[in-house]
């Protein structure tokens, strides 16, 4: 009843500008706030809230806090603030300090609860009337999340005024919200639930969900509907939600598998060393950052422009080295490649442990890479969807490579007849080391990105070896489009399954399902044809 | 059936056991009848140490048995070990009885620990030791056969079996590191009492376990000995060298390679269910691919082909671990990745084929080089 009384009393006075008071006497209607008598309090509450003057919310709020206290010598009002001795007055109006006094010497101005409530409704009614934009918002999301039946008519007179289209429709929302929990009658009722299902979330569901039994039948039946319509969409959104995480866990499978895709794909070189050079990628992304730490801090935001091709040219040289000094003696041995280069592995990851220590290394995120975007229920960080972009680029330069450049001609001639190719005057010798050396490259690259989401330690690259494998072996070896497909679908097929079997028993059914597969289809999802099969 | 017997027993055979059998009873005197701090005297910890080089060389010599003779480069063979030991394993575990901390009769430590209120039904029949006997070989033998079954019927071959084998025992390790498999999860299984009633910590039953070993070991090794020089071991050499012409020629390459493969997999799960009772602990870090590929290297520098030159290599390799990563941890790694490249280079048949050249056929480089010296020196003589 007296939420009514009060709701009727803002509709009163936010409702007729005429009788509000003028924003210059609200010095003296601050001063009235001290009295002992709570329905003379409320009216003057109101009286300040009506106002509309920005300057009375810290007031209003300071009451509602129970930091307004009068001065005892001079029964003026002010905001106190504990001090280390006493309190700190401050003038209500503007904030400043006044002076510093004894406990005895100011006194709080108490409040009961139905003025608690009176304050709350004069809040919202000010802030929801504030002239900025910003304020309104806020004030409309907070009455949204809480809802408060006190404050639909408020809501009403600020949805009235309201130009702005979006706080509008915020408002709209917070005041079927606050009608849910009113005793309106059932039509009021059941459009501020349409509007509600209308809206969708999260939280728009655990308020319809809150509707207490005592409804009755229609606005029952309206919010089983709302609710219904609102977890099918959000169904929807999280179907979105997998299949983005499932996109991001592909790209990375992507970029560890790409480097991969050349040296065992188009070369066919078993290269067990290849998580190295993705770990060696993200180490010479720390050392490029050590070095702009240490030497030009603003640089910062490019340091992973600048780790790029550094990582590739480290990754490259130290593949063309692998490749000119082990893996050109065993061509044509595949197992034997595949336990030298293993060798190869086992000696770098230690070398890097020797200088660089065993533990963890911190590689920081730039700017643009920390932070999210919220698309309607799903999250999206920025550093995952650079990460996304990142391995579409690198796949489409490679391509580029392989299709129209001189050398990528010579990789192909290479792989399809070494020696008709070799007839033709191609140095066979360096396009093998090239190709190596591309391959590797790219495995350095996918460092810089990884350095970026995982732990920077020596095992980097043994926690991406397997996987990369799978990723070629189930697209099909020598094939980029397959290695694409291959890696998206792997990562979305793990995102579903995790929901279901959670993360580690996900993954192992993944490895189940690409053992089963590959007998099923040795050569993979797009496997070449022809006579190279055969070798 | 005698012949097979008579065949594993050739001169070679004789001299491999004698002068194992030998070194083991050296080994044996000196801990049990030399007393302490004597300086023939075999401290226990160096029985136990060549109880464990011994279950390494038996799971060498079952790589070395489809590797070097079938072509099969499997890199997933620590699973079948890893299985193997989880068997024995579990029965050690259901020995302990109510001696362990909780004090629990029925349940290990650690399912207490993670609220368990019955033994999952896997479990039952492991505090049996002949059931757990079975298990030891029929997991392994049973994994592998289905696994075998499938690769080698679609005919996975070469560098892809390689990399799905990795897989498998990827996907295991990843199984057995969860709590709720009932596994122990990531502690494994350990702080086992006794084996058969014989207290594990005494002198004598370490002494057991290294003649249990050594029994396992010579037995796989006759039989690898029959198995290769038996009408079925050409077949299956023949398979290695030339896959198809075999297939051609009208035999059912994926049943033999199926059936080497599923008695290479039961030689690994005796080897594991030996090994866990000497080192005293199994856990999931037994099935990283890393140690699957590991003994592929013992077999590599011993000599694949050639089943004394696997059990070599693994003791040899070791050796220099233990050597090692005791002494220059640092260089342990170094070491291993240099091995890898440098056998794979220099000595493609490992240390035996570089001696005598026996193995997998042909000469090695060294007897043909004595063999050009030999031949230019009787020209000049002719000359």
């Amino acid at each position: 009843m007296i939420a009514r009384l009060l709701a009727l009393m803002i509709t009163l006075c936010c409702g007729l500008p005429a009788l509000a008071a003028d924003p210059d006497d609200l010095p003296g209607l601050i001063e009235q706030l001290h009295t002992r008598d709570y329905a003379a309090m409320e009216q003057t509450v109101n009286t300040i809230a009506a106002t509309g003057d920005p300057r009375a919310v810290a007031v209003l709020q300071a009451l509602s806090d129970g930091d307004l206290y009068y001065r005892k010598s001079d029964d003026k009002v002010f905001i106190a603030r504990k001090a280390d001795s006493g309190n700190d007055l401050l003038d209500p109006l503007t904030g400043a300090f006044v002076e510093n006094v004894g406990r005895r010497d100011a006194r709080k101005i108490g409040i009961n609860n139905s003025m608690r409530r009176a304050l709350r409704g004069a809040l919202g009614s000010l802030t929801l009337l504030s002239p900025d934009p910003k304020v309104r918002a806020t004030a409309a999301q907070s009455l949204f999340k809480s809802p408060d039946p006190g404050a639909v008519e408020a809501l009403g007179l600020a949805i009235a005024a309201e130009k702005d289209e979006a706080i509008r429709t915020a408002m709209e929302e917070a005041q079927a919200a606050s009608v849910l929990l009113s005793d309106s009658d059932d039509a009021t009722k059941i459009t501020a639930i349409q509007s509600l299902a209308d809206r969708g979330g999260r939280d728009a569901l655990s308020l319809l969900k809150g509707i207490p039994d005592t409804a009755t039948g229609p606005v029952k039946a309206a919010a089983a509907e709302g609710v219904e319509s609102i977890e099918a969409a959000l169904a929807l959104w999280s179907t979105a939600q997998n299949i983005y995480y499932g996109i991001s866990l592909g790209s990375v499978l992507l970029m560890a598998a790409i480097g991969l895709a050349i040296t065992f794909g188009v070369m066919g070189v078993i290269n067990m060393a290849h998580g190295e050079m993705v770990m060696l990628g993200a180490y010479t992304t720390y050392v490029v950052q050590e070095i702009i730490r240490n030497n030009a801090p603003g640089m910062f935001e490019f340091s992973l422009a600048i780790a790029v091709p550094l990582a590739f040219l480290v990754s490259g040289s130290v593949g063309v080295l692998i490749e000119r000094t082990v893996i050109r003696y065993l061509y044509g041995r595949a197992l034997e490649t595949l336990l030298a280069t293993w060798g190869v592995s086992l000696i770098i990851q230690q070398l890097v442990r020797s200088i660089f220590g065993p533990t963890n290394k911190e590689v920081g995120n730039p700017d643009f890479m920390s932070g999210a975007v919220q698309l309607g229920e799903m999250t999206m960080t920025y550093n995952r969807l650079w990460i996304i972009v990142f391995a579409l680029v690198v796949l489409a330069m490679l391509m580029l490579v392989l299709k129209r450049t001189p050398l990528g001609l010579q990789m192909r001639a290479v792989t399809q007849n070494r020696r008709m190719a070799g007839a033709m005057g191609i140095r066979t010798d360096r396009v093998d080391a090239l190709t190596f050396g591309l391959g590797s490259g790219i495995a350095g690259m996918a460092g810089v990105a990884l350095s970026q989401i995982d732990n920077v330690s020596p095992n980097l690259g043994q926690s991406y070896i397997i996987d990369s494998f799978m990723v070629v072996v189930f697209g099909g070896v020598g094939n980029l489009w397959g290695t694409l497909v291959g890696a998206l679908s792997l990562g979305i097929a793990n995102k579903f399954l995790e929901p279901y079997a959670g993360a580690v028993l996900a993954k192992i059914l993944v490895l189940v399902a690409i053992i089963l597969f590959i007998q099923k289809r040795p050569r993979g999802l797009f496997a070449l044809k022809g006579r190279a099969v055969e070798s | 059936m005698r012949g097979l017997v008579f065949r594993a027993f050739d001169r070679g055979g004789m001299i491999f056991l004698g002068i194992l059998f030998g070194l083991i009873l050296l080994l044996a005197l000196s801990n049990l009848i030399m007393p302490v701090g004597h300086p023939l005297h075999a401290p226990t910890y160096l029985v136990s140490l060549i109880g464990k080089y011994l279950t390494y060389a038996l799971l060498a010599l079952s790589v070395d048995l489809i590797w070097g003779f079938c072509g099969i480069l499997s890199l997933g063979h620590g699973a079948f070990f890893a299985l193997g030991g989880y068997a024995m394993g579990m029965y050690l575990m259901r020995q302990i009885g109510d001696r362990g901390v909780y004090g629990n009769p029925e349940l290990p430590d650690f399912m207490v620990f993670l609220n368990y209120s019955e033994l999952p039904w896997y479990w039952h029949g492991f505090d049996m030791f002949w059931f757990a006997a079975i298990m030891i070989v029929f997991v392994p033998g049973l994994l592998a056969f289905i696994f075998g079954w499938f690769a080698f019927r679609s005919r996975v071959t070469g560098v892809y079996l390689s990399i799905i084998t990795q897989a498998m025992t990827y996907a295991l390790m990843l199984a057995f590191f969860r709590n709720n498999m009932g596994f122990g999860g990531n502690n494994g299984l350990t702080d086992f009492k006794d084996l058969l009633g014989f207290d594990l910590q005494n002198d004598g039953t370490r002494v057991g376990l290294l003649f249990a070993s050594a029994m396992a070991l010579g037995l796989g090794f006759l039989i690898c000995k029959a198995v290769t020089r038996s009408k079925y071991g050409k077949v299956i050499t023949a398979i290695r060298d030339a896959e198809s012409r075999t297939r051609f020629l009208g035999y059912r390459v994926d049943r033999y390679k199926l059936a080497v493969f599923t008695l290479s997999a039961c030689m690994a799960g005796v080897a594991g269910a030996l090994y866990v009772p000497q080192v005293g602990i199994i856990n999931p870090s037994e099935f990283t691919p890393a140690n699957s590929i590991e003994v592929v290297i013992w077999v590599a520098v011993g000599g694949r082909g050639t089943l004394y030159g696997a059990v070599i290599g693994a003791i040899l390799v070791n050796y220099a671990k233990t050597y090692l990563t005791g002494a220059l941890p640092e260089i342990w790694l170094f070491a291993l990745g240099g091995l890898f490249v440098f056998v794979t280079l220099f000595l493609p048949r490992g240390i035996v084929g570089a001696v005598n050249g026996s193995g997998d056929g042909g000469p090695s480089p060294i007897m043909t080089k004595v063999r050009d010296w030999r031949a230019a020196r009787a020209m000049e003589g002719r000359s």
